[in-house]
């Protein structure tokens, strides 16, 4: 009923291609925004911040980063840690090389950086593809995290290896160390999400996404339509670094306040992250947030009420859990191949022919 | 998604909302899961049936119950901040997360949220230093302490001469594995060894290269700071190449029964370091069987009682315990505050009379803490395994660490910590 095109009439060629053409949509999508911006932030707190949101947050701008890579150009990639520990130890070394300079352009910094690692890492895409570039790409990961044990340079010749996050003000309010507000946790890292979102959703309508999902699909045939595999490929391990780099910036700075890059930044680091965009749905915006939702979310929300409803003992909740998550994993991609994505769109067709489906 | 969103919030506002009642709450984070669940098991049953002793026996501390709050980390730090974030409301008094890395997050964070953090023989070493680290206590031993009392134990069987020695620091590449590096550098420096470091990455259970190294740089000993399966994987790859596993010191999170075990008569001979004593000849035991065994209320499967880390989880209680009498003197009330118990922590003493007291005579070192120093005397002993017999057995006293070098290591950290974080000293 609600949901529909009839009668949305557009009139302009800048209104027939928006990003959200049914009015439903439209409206729903700022009242989420609304919702995010003008009401979570009065009511969230240190929980909520801490263990909830910023982690989704941080989550879903990594998984955004691998989407465009993995989803939108088909370049496989296993060195989402590793880029994610490039991000962290750079906006580590700028902050304590020059305090004096806002924190938020640490942050780009450390994306920019991350980019041209991950341009570098991704010069073997040019040669080769599918499994071998997967394997390429591990390779990145391993490297990237020796390196950052190895050299002590990194971590400020820390006695532990450890690097933490000093304080650092924006506006006159902490935004990393201990000391920082949740609300303001939350709003910096949302504020950088939603930019970044903005920009990977229109960047993926224009022709630059045209670009990588032409080779994506099948990279002769876009050599041969004038794509420039070079250009292409390069630019999404660019983009998709920038973005890692950020969530690993983010989530060293933001979220843990220290971090080691074997533990934090490790392959398992990767796995999760190429997980979430493959439960979520490949190539698509919605679903890196729906992906990183489901694997951050759900254990939270598993372990709160097997622990704190039911009262079971930790060990038995934590086993549990991991059954419950992996079975809904198989669940999923057995009755949805496509991710939560595709439910999602199906969702929506349906609700399109409601109440008359044929 | 919605839906699911909306019972998580259900679920944690019945959690946050819970009414903070006037129990002495003390969380424990522990992990049961995962690949350091080895070591993690025995200390968090020894954490909880020592508080379940103290309620059952004493009816609690100052006639005050002693609440748990157990949240499982699995060892990881994302879900250590999950369980900060989750226990601290409420009351909570004290934290002791047994895990280094979870430890390094919470040194700010506690700070911040005025709550103690106790983490003996493990954490940030330079926490030792009371004048930066406010919040923090590691007493009575610590990390760099333990890498001294190695060394000086080698030293002592060498008739005080390590020159030309080399000795190999087999470490868990995280923050625990790499502490000692930085103290044995400066001995190895003092005395003249050579120090060969041979990381294992997480979790560590393929070791072989690294025992490879080892038989071709044929050290004359090994010194592991190991931790969960790593530490029987290493054993049992010395075993294999024939190291002699007498000239094989762990230090005290590498000497559990979990780590030898497996390697059967192989570890037969293996030494390691020990903050305290173990085994169930102490008359504490007498009580924990009465009132927490045999009524069942054991915490876990009740398997690991008397075992050294379960020993150690004791230990870590019995020292909150008693800095939470001290507190509730210091303040006159029975219902303390996590800054009432800080205050306690600082001016505990605990005596070997007082030990024996409590049902543990010559179980672990006399210590008193000051506003500087929240490290303790730092003293271990040196247990070696009889696999035979399948128990540790003391081979020395306590030996004390060489102060002269980790005091200025321990300034320099410190001092680099307070710069870092603009913190002025405290106690002038």
């Amino acid at each position: 009923m609600l949901y529909r095109e009839a009668g949305d009439f557009k009139t302009s060629y800048v209104a027939d291609s928006q990003t959200f053409p049914i009015k439903f949509d439209r409206i729903r999508y700022y009242i989420v925004v609304a919702i995010a911006f003008g009401v979570v932030p009065f009511l969230i707190n240190d929980y909520w911040a801490n263990a909830v949101f910023v982690p989704f947050l941080i989550y879903a701008i990594a998984a955004i980063g691998l989407n465009i890579l993995t989803g939108y150009c088909g370049q496989v990639s296993l060195g989402t840690g590793g880029f994610m520990a490039v991000g962290a130890y750079a906006c580590y070394k700028l902050m304590t090389a020059m305090p004096d300079v806002p924190f938020v352009i640490h942050v780009a910094l450390a994306g920019f950086i991350t980019a041209g690692v991950g341009v570098l890492f991704g010069l073997p895409s040019l040669r080769i593809k599918g499994f071998y570039l997967a394997v390429a790409t591990l390779a990145a990961q391993f490297f990237l995290v020796w390196l950052f044990n190895k050299v002590p340079w990194f971590y400020n010749y820390s006695a532990s290896g450890q690097i933490t996050a000093p304080e650092r003000m924006m506006f006159g309010i902490a935004v990393t160390g201990a000391g920082t507000p949740a609300w303001a946790k939350y709003l910096f890292c949302l504020i950088i999400l939603f930019a970044l979102a903005w920009l990977a959703r229109n960047l993926t309508r224009g022709s630059v996404g045209r670009r990588w999902m032409a080779i994506r699909d099948m990279d002769i045939a876009a050599e041969i339509i004038g794509v420039n595999p070079l250009t292409a490929k390069l630019s999404a391990f660019a983009v998709s670094s920038f973005y890692i780099g950020i969530a690993g910036a983010l989530f060293f700075s933001v979220y843990l306040g220290a971090v080691e890059v074997g533990e934090a930044f490790g392959i398992q680091k990767s796995f999760l992250v190429l997980f979430m965009i493959i439960i979520g749905g490949l190539g698509s915006i919605f679903g890196s947030f729906a992906g990183a939702a489901f694997l951050v979310l759900l254990p939270v929300l598993l372990k709160n009420i097997l622990v704190g409803q039911f009262g079971w003992a930790t060990d038995l909740a934590a086993h549990i859990e991991l059954m419950i998550v992996g079975g809904l994993i198989i669940f999923f991609l057995i009755v949805e191949p496509h991710g939560l994505n595709q439910l999602w769109r199906v969702a929506k067709e349906k609700l399109r022919l409601w109440p008359f489906p044929h | 998604m919605k839906k699911a969103l909306a019972a998580l919030a259900a679920a944690t506002m019945l959690m946050t909302s819970m009414p903070a009642s006037a129990d002495l709450i003390v969380p424990n984070l522990s992990y049961r899961t995962g690949p350091y669940a080895p070591g993690g098991i025995p200390y968090a049953d020894g954490f909880n049936d020592y508080f379940t002793l103290l309620n059952q026996r004493d009816g609690g501390i100052g006639g005050e119950k002693v609440v748990i709050r157990e949240c499982e980390t699995a060892y990881n730090t994302e879900k250590g901040v999950e369980c900060y974030e989750a226990t601290k409301g409420g009351g909570a008094l004290v934290y002791n997360p047994l895990s280094t890395g979870i430890t390094y997050q919470l040194i700010p964070k506690t700070a911040a949220d005025g709550i103690p953090l106790y983490t003996p023989g493990y954490g940030r070493t330079s926490a030792a230093n009371g004048k930066v680290f406010e919040w923090v206590f590691n007493y009575p031993s610590n990390y760099w302490d333990a890498a001294s009392v190695a060394i000086r134990y080698l030293l002592n069987e060498n008739k005080g001469d390590l020159k030309g020695k080399k000795i190999a620091l087999v470490y868990h590449n995280s923050a625990y594995g790499k502490e000692p590096i930085r103290t044995l550098t400066e001995l190895s420096k003092k005395h003249g060894f050579t120090l060969v470091q041979v990381p294992v990455d997480h979790p560590g259970q393929e070791q072989k290269s690294q025992w490879l190294q080892i038989r071709r740089e044929k050290p004359d000993y090994v010194v592991m700071w190991g931790w969960g399966v790593m530490n029987a994987v290493a054993i049992q790859e010395a075993a294999n190449i024939n190291y002699p596993m007498k000239n094989f010191i762990g230090v005290w999170w590498s000497g559990s029964e979990n780590d030898v075990l497996p390697a059967g008569m192989g570890a037969d001979g293996y030494k390691s370091l020990a903050m305290h004593g173990t085994g169930m000849d102490y008359p504490v035991y007498q009580d924990i069987k009465k009132y927490v065994i045999d009524a069942g209320k054991a915490s876990g499967a009740g398997d690991q009682v008397g075992s050294v880390l379960y020993s150690r989880g004791m230990y870590a209680a019995l020292v909150i315990s008693e800095a939470i009498r001290k507190a509730q003197a210091i303040s006159g009330k029975a219902a303390i505050t996590a800054a009432d118990l800080r205050n306690g922590f600082e001016q505990l003493e605990i005596t070997e009379a007082r030990m024996a007291e409590l049902g543990l005579p010559k179980f672990g070192q006399p210590f008193k803490a000051t506003c500087a120093d929240h490290g303790g005397p730092g003293a271990a002993l040196i247990q070696q395994w009889d696999a035979k017999a399948k128990k540790w057995s003391l081979v020395t006293d306590f030996i004390a660490p060489d102060d002269d070098v980790l005091t200025p290591l321990i300034m320099e950290d410190s001092a680099a910590y307070a710069k870092e974080n603009n913190i002025a000293e405290r106690c002038k």
